[in-house]
């Protein structure tokens, strides 16, 4: 085996090792967050069907200097791409001559609360819709404005916008819109479902290690309640498919696209075991 | 709770053959002693004292890209007790410099914050120069884990 | 991100005179290190942030020189001692010869 190969390898082996073996294990920190007089809930009694009592923000699995940065909104680089966002909010795009301001006007009132309630059901489209999602919409048929793809700087910025819009509020979604259930249900299969050459799900990792580590990562429950989140490792903002994405190849299986009806089922899923968490938007993670 | 930080650092130890770096792939790493001419230069042949100067940084970094560090220097920032600057090295990076703070009668104090990369487990230097030359010292070894999830 | 570098600043509106003051400082710049490179092998030229003043009504109160170990997105927390109102300058210095600068007042009682 060549080295390359070897260590690729001996990764592998140390994943599984690290969350199926005993070793080491860590409470979540005993700590409360604000932000800005802004009192964020980070532990929420769990909504009934989950096999455990409390749901856990990510920052209680930080370590301190990276709870303290999403504790001061100045110090947060993630604040970078809020700021960016309120530009966006009032340029004007596309062929209609319209910013999301000539609509929506001071998005602190009409945007307030919104996000902490998404994915929400467009019965237009017939699916769920994310913030990301619902903005494109809004560029498309509002604004004569292209959608942005994936992953787009500006859409990062948007959406950390409208999310940070939400600030504290707690994330409930509303389940019997539409067929919510019944993508939820697929969510949740989704959720369970071993795949990839680890044969792992993501329960495998965040509900039944939650607290391990995986080399220096001490597992969380994954919750999105943060998302887009700032994340040292890359120095930028990371959105919720990216994430979703980055855990999935980690387990070597293949990775559906962003956007796609599973990455949506699973979103609508994984919001939903997050209930009662404040938003964090812009989180900042490891 | 039956974690200590010693195990999660074997853990993290064991790993530490995968390469997965924060600024990888990175050429050959400054030595050690290529940081000891740069602090020599700078404190220009007096001997560095510990004691004024403090430097906090994390024990364990949880990502090396981002470090935060403070110095902090016990001075009055008046007359003779004036600090001029403080350097900080690296001593397992690529090239060991990683910033100069200038300071004035106007700056109050002697303190700063900052973040920085570190490539891997290693010693983070602050020195500083006081008005009348006389150079202080301190150093903290930070340890540099790797992650589990490339997410 | 390949936006424009925006500088973020916080200082308090208003001091006593004689107060020393806290400013934080961030700047949105990917602080290219030189050291990295890119999928076809070659090394990623070096563009960072390499200094940052501070003056107060003209005079120097703090500055840094910055090398590729500072982090993306520089941040600074220092301090001033302020005695009279006046003007903060700040200025941000990159390799390639661009210069980002923000004001801010105080007003000192
Ligand atoms: C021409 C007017 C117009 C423009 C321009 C516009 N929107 Fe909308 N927006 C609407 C309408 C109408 C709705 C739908 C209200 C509804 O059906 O709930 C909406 C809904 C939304 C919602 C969902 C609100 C909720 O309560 O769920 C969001 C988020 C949104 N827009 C964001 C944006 C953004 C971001 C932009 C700029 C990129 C934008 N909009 C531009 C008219 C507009
Ligand atoms: C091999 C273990 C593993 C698997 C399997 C895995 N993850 Fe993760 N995930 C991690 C690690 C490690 C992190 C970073 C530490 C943390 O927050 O738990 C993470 C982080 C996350 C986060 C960010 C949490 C935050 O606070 O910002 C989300 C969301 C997430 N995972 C969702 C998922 C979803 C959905 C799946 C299934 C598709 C999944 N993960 C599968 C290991 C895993």
């Amino acid at each position: 085996m060549n080295r390359r190969l070897f260590a690729a390898h001996s990764a592998l082996l140390l994943i599984v090792a690290s969350i199926t073996g005993k070793a080491v294990l860590a409470d979540p920190v005993d700590d409360s967050l604000q932000i800005d007089g802004t009192e964020i809930i980070t532990r929420a009694p769990a909504p009934e069907g989950l096999p455990f009592d409390q749901v856990l923000s990510g920052w209680l699995f930080r370590e301190a200097e990276t709870r303290a940065t999403e504790a001061d909104s100045f110090a947060n680089p993630g604040m970078l791409a809020v700021e960016r966002g309120a530009e966006i909010w009032n340029t004007v795009e596309g062929t209609m001559g319209k910013s999301c301001a000539s609509c929506h006007q001071d998005a602190a009132k009409t945007m307030k609360d919104v996000g902490a309630h998404y994915p929400k059901w467009d019965a237009a489209s017939g699916k769920p819709l994310n913030v990301e999602l619902r903005i494109n919409k809004c560029r498309v048929d509002n604004m004569g404005a292209e959608p942005y793809k994936f992953d787009d700087p500006n859409q990062l910025a948007l959406t950390s916008y409208i999310k940070h819009q939400s600030l504290g509020t707690p994330v409930g979604i509303d389940l019997s819109q539409g067929q919510m259930q019944s993508w939820w249900d697929r969510g949740k299969e989704l959720y369970y479902t071993r795949t990839g050459q680890l044969n792992l799900a993501c329960a495998s990792c965040h509900e039944g290690a939650t607290g391990k580590y995986i080399r220096a990562d001490h597992l969380s429950q994954g919750q999105v309640n943060g998302f887009p989140t700032y994340r040292f490792n890359t120095a930028g903002m990371v959105s919720l498919h990216n994430r979703f994405r980055g855990c999935i190849r980690d387990t070597r299986a293949e990775m559906p696209a962003a956007f796609s009806d599973e990455l949506m089922a699973l979103e609508v899923y994984v919001t939903w075991r997050g209930t009662g968490l404040s938003v964090e938007t812009p989180s900042v993670r490891q | 709770m039956t974690f200590t930080r010693r195990r999660m650092l074997v853990l993290a130890a064991g790993a530490a053959a995968i390469p997965i770096l924060p600024l990888a792939p990175i050429p050959a790493f400054a030595s050690a002693e290529e940081a000891a001419k740069l602090m020599a230069d700078f404190a220009a042949g007096k001997e560095a004292v510990a004691g004024k100067l403090k430097l906090t940084a994390p024990e364990i970094a949880e990502n090396g890209n981002t470090v935060p560090i403070t110095v902090d220097v016990d001075s009055k920032m008046e007359g003779d007790d004036l600090v001029q600057s403080i350097v900080i090295f690296a001593d397992g990076n690529p090239r060991p410099e990683v910033a100069t703070f200038h300071f004035t009668a106007l700056s109050g104090t002697a303190a700063a914050t900052t973040r920085m990369r570190l490539a891997k487990t290693q010693n983070v230097i602050a020195m500083a120069k006081m008005s009348d030359g006389t150079v202080y010292m301190d150093k903290k070894e930070v340890k540099v884990t790797i992650g589990g999830c490339g997410g | 991100m390949a936006t424009t570098p925006k500088p973020r600043v916080r200082v308090p509106k208003s001091a006593a005179a004689g107060e020393v003051i806290v400013l934080k400082t961030l700047i949105s710049h990917e602080m290219e290190s030189g050291q990295r490179k890119d999928k076809d092998g070659k090394t990623i030229p070096r563009k960072i942030i390499n200094k940052f003043t501070c003056e107060f009504n003209g005079q120097p109160v703090f500055s840094c020189d910055l090398d590729p170990a500072i982090s993306a997105n520089p941040y600074f927390e220092f301090s001033a001692k302020v005695t009279e109102s006046g003007t903060f300058k700040l200025t941000w210095v990159d390799d390639d010869g661009s210069v980002y600068t923000d004001e801010q007042k105080i007003e000192v009682a």
